[in-house]
């Protein structure tokens, strides 16, 4: 049995695999990389191939243009995966977004998951999170301060559909990341029952296509920018975060700004973006999801590798876990979690 | 605890004014006694509980969570209180919640070696928002922009009373107020407040629009640059209300100690000092008293306060506020020698010929350093608030600079997707512009719409929600008075500045320097 971890190299901007000559999530371009999920943090264009779940790679072809049907590129299902180098790697649902993956590598005898980021609470656009068994668990730690605990999403799209009834002349504008969060929230709204039109920024346009391609179903969703300003009136509109207070924001009718974020548990925050309803809908995993994942899983060392570190770090060493932190960096955690 | 959980919770994300003012009303009219009167008292910062701090909430998470995390946390969060709220573990099983006069109660009777143990059996009771709420009312400090002001005239909305009456009951009940309430929802009668110190909403002033006003008709003081006070006396009891009626007589010992006689005067705290004719100093010397909850003997003495007074609502058990100004005057000018002329003097009247030799001494009161003049009508009753043509403020013209912007941020509320926030500076020596003021207004909407355009288009640089500004645009800025300041690099800091005019005529390079401004520093 090979040494612990030795045959992988945490390095700053990714995870290399030594004996497969391969990365997982790299920063930066790589002439063979592995990639867990869509996010522009974990996903880059440039790689020689790319290997992912077919969610992934879709999302990688509409965002950075990466070339989903060339044959150096390959697409695995959940549970399919391939060999390298010795390594057997496979892909499992990580409950992220849509294709988000976990990575299990085998080799010499040892069992190595790379996580990505994930969580565990039911998700309308995706696979549940699998407990794989295994000796390192290389796990994300955005939420890793028991301070984030969300609350049953639910609750928080109750609150969402009982601000839009509440002032019938406003429009709410929803907040939220337009790769995943945005569509979650679509999806929670009509599991909620919520049947209207919901209104979209025309960023958020071809990935709700993508997703509804990909069997989501999101109802009818129409475009700001082909509407006028009165039929947006009590109506739900979702734009991605950045387009909140800005022009853009002046065609809807004296919108309540909302927003979408694990982020949102802190009140501070929350003002800090000037944010009048606070939604906490994370598709990171909370404190309590962390660490109960941890034990679940029950690895024989877990690696920590990006957000409160510290946090978890400590949780670790309070149950007597051996863990340590791998300081990736490039992570873009503001705007996602 | 619910209800006022939601309420705060709404509070802190609301930024408008009317809207907060629509949540409290529906607050009170929809919550029971004692609850409603403790919450608005916690709104307010009118409650303290002596045995709980900051320090006992540290102690208490200690018991319940690793001190490692909670450290972590709470330089996360920023807040204790909130970072206590969110690491609480829930307890087990179903808990009857706390009400807000329950936990109030709990609280009062704690003593600092049961206060531990009574705050934990109060949080085992509720979820996360609750035991915000709960560590905010034990704590004081909301934060959630409700003035006292605001509690009042969302009483006055509530129940449908005259606000002028909800002011004057207000500081004379302790919380939670019952007979106020009482008396708000018509089940009993006006309190009693006889031998109370209790607030008179003050008399204000409307701007003088035009000129060439009588002069047999008003009577013209000046107008000196401190706070508007009332003193009052009732009981036992002294104390001093700011124009808002919040209580200030802590921070103004001497002046307690100073008023021995039974009457209500109104009238403005200044300290002595050359600056305004010699008189008194300037407002920033006065800001060095204000706010203080302590104070040290050293500040007793480098900033003497006292009263300059202005008018006499009261005296012996007797109202004035009835009687004309003339009759409230002659008995003031026979009142003020009952009072150590230590700490109170008598505001003059100004013998001026006619309105033009009135408006050649404002004139001067630039030199003087005085902010301008009032004008009183002499036949007038002292009434709460502004009554149109019987008080007149004729303040001096505002001095102005050319400034040019360096950088802008967005506003609130409807001004959100506006970068109407913006500082600007003046040139220094060495040819640096150097930041001396922010303003957020002074300007129309167009002017707004186009500064915002202005702004979006000369971005070099980002910080955060700050954006700096190509330094090409030059803004006359209007301001009341300009000081000293360590607060900023210039060393000044101005008092009430507004955009008078946008200069896009005006080279940047042409704006003003520091030296010009350091010149008008009172």
């Amino acid at each position: 049995m090979a040494k612990t971890g030795t045959w992988i190299e945490p390095h700053p901007g990714g995870i290399y695999v030594k004996p497969a000559d391969l990365w997982i999530d790299p920063s930066r371009p790589v002439e063979c990389a592995a990639v867990t999920h869509g996010h522009a943090d974990h996903a880059r264009s440039g790689h020689g191939a790319v290997f992912a779940t077919p969610g992934t790679l879709a999302i990688m072809a509409l965002r950075y243009g990466v070339d989903a049907g060339a044959s150096h590129n390959r697409a695995y299902a959940y549970g399919d995966g391939f060999e390298r180098g010795g390594v057997r790697f496979s892909f499992h649902p990580a409950g992220h977004v849509l294709g988000s993956a976990q990575i299990l590598m085998e080799y010499a005898g040892e069992r190595i998951v790379v996580t990505g980021d994930y969580k565990r609470r039911p998700d309308p656009t995706c696979a549940p999170f699998e407990v794989v068994p295994c000796d390192i668990f290389v796990t994300e730690a955005t939420f890793g301060l028991p301070v984030f605990r969300h609350p049953p999403t639910e609750g928080e799209i109750a609150k969402l559909i009982g601000a839009v009834r509440a002032e019938p002349d406003r429009s709410v504008l929803v907040g939220a990341y337009a790769l995943g969060k945005a569509q979650r929230v679509i999806a929670e709204l009509r599991r909620a029952g919520w049947e209207a039109p919901i209104f979209i920024h025309g960023a958020l346009e071809k990935m709700c296509n993508l997703y509804a391609a990909h069997g989501v179903d999101l109802g009818e969703l129409r475009l700001v920018s082909e509407t006028g300003k009165a039929a947006m009136a009590g109506q739900i509109v979702l734009a991605p975060p950045a387009a909140l207070n800005d022009r853009w924001s002046r065609r809807l009718p004296d919108p309540v700004t909302a927003m979408a974020s694990g982020w949102m548990r802190v009140r501070q925050r929350a003002r800090q973006r000037m944010v009048e309803l606070p939604l906490v809908i994370s598709d990171h995993a909370d404190w309590d999801e962390l660490t109960a994942t941890i034990a679940e899983v029950n690895p024989g060392e877990t690696w920590i590798t990006h957000g409160s570190e510290d946090g978890l770090l400590r949780w670790c060493e309070l149950v007597q876990r051996k863990a340590r932190a791998l300081h990736l960096v490039g992570r873009d955690l503001e705007e996602e979690a | 605890m619910k209800r006022f959980a939601a309420l705060i919770d709404r509070l802190i994300y609301t930024r408008s004014r009317n809207t907060k003012l629509a949540l409290i009303v529906d607050y009170l009219r929809h919550t029971p006694d004692p609850d409603r009167g403790w919450a608005i008292a916690a709104l307010t910062g009118s409650l303290d509980f002596p045995a709980v701090k900051a320090g006992t909430v540290r102690a208490l998470l200690a018991t319940r969570v690793d001190e490692e995390l909670f450290r972590l946390s709470r330089h996360f969060v920023g807040d204790t209180a909130e970072t206590a709220a969110l690491l609480w573990p829930d307890a087990p099983g179903k808990k009857a919640e706390p009400g807000v006069s329950e936990a109030v109660d709990a609280l009062f009777a704690a003593t600092r070696s049961d206060a531990p143990a009574v705050a934990a059996s109060l949080l085992d009771r509720l979820d996360a928002d609750g035991r915000y709420t709960l560590l905010k009312l034990a704590l004081g400090g909301m934060r959630v922009g409700v003035s006292a002001r605001l509690a009042k005239q969302a009483f006055a909305q509530a129940f449908d009373v005259p606000i002028d009456d909800v002011e004057e009951l207000w500081h004379a009940i302790p919380p939670p107020y019952a007979s106020l309430f009482a008396w708000g929802e018509g089940r009993a009668e006006r309190p009693d407040l006889n031998d109370v110190a209790f607030f008179r909403p003050f008399m204000l002033a409307h701007p003088l629009e035009a000129e060439g006003i009588d002069l047999a008709d008003y009577a013209a003081e000046w107008k000196w640059d401190g706070i508007r006070v009332q003193i009052v006396r009732g009981g036992s009891e002294t104390r001093i209300y700011s124009r808002g009626g919040e209580e200030i007589s802590g921070a103004f010992p001497e002046l307690i100690a100073a008023f021995d006689q039974d009457a209500v005067i109104d009238g403005e705290l200044l300290v002595r000092g050359e600056v305004q004719g010699g008189e008194a100093a300037s407002f920033n010397a006065l800001q060095q008293r204000l706010g203080r909850k302590v104070v040290s003997k050293r500040m007793l003495a480098d900033y003497p306060a006292f009263v300059r007074v202005y008018d006499l609502l009261g005296v012996d058990g007797n109202d004035l506020r009835g009687l004309p100004w003339t009759e409230r005057r002659r008995q003031l000018e026979a009142f003020i020698p009952r009072l150590a002329a230590s700490h109170f003097d008598l505001s003059q009247v100004i013998d001026a010929k006619d309105f033009d030799d009135l408006a050649e001494r404002r004139a001067g009161a630039r030199d003087a350093a005085i902010e301008g003049l009032m004008l009183k009508r002499r036949d007038a009753p002292y009434v709460a608030g502004r009554r149109a043509g019987l008080w007149y403020k004729w303040k001096r013209d505002p001095l102005t600079a050319d400034c040019v912007m360096m950088y802008a941020q967005r506003g609130n509320g409807r001004r959100a997707s506006f970068y109407s926030d913006y500082t600007f500076g003046c040139w220094s020596d060495a040819g640096e512009l150097l930041p001396v003021g922010k303003a957020y207004s002074g300007f129309t909407d167009e002017e707004l719409k186009w500064l915002d355009k202005f702004v979006r288009d000369n971005t070099p640089n980002r910080f955060g929600p700050v954006r700096e500004v190509e330094k090409s645009l030059v803004l006359e800025v209007a301001f009341d008075s300009i000081h000293s300041s360590k607060r900023h690099k210039s060393g000044l800091a101005m008092r009430f500045p507004r955009i008078s005019r946008i200069r896009r005529d005006k080279p940047a390079e042409e704006a003003d320097r520091i030296a010009t401004l350091q010149a008008m520093v009172t």
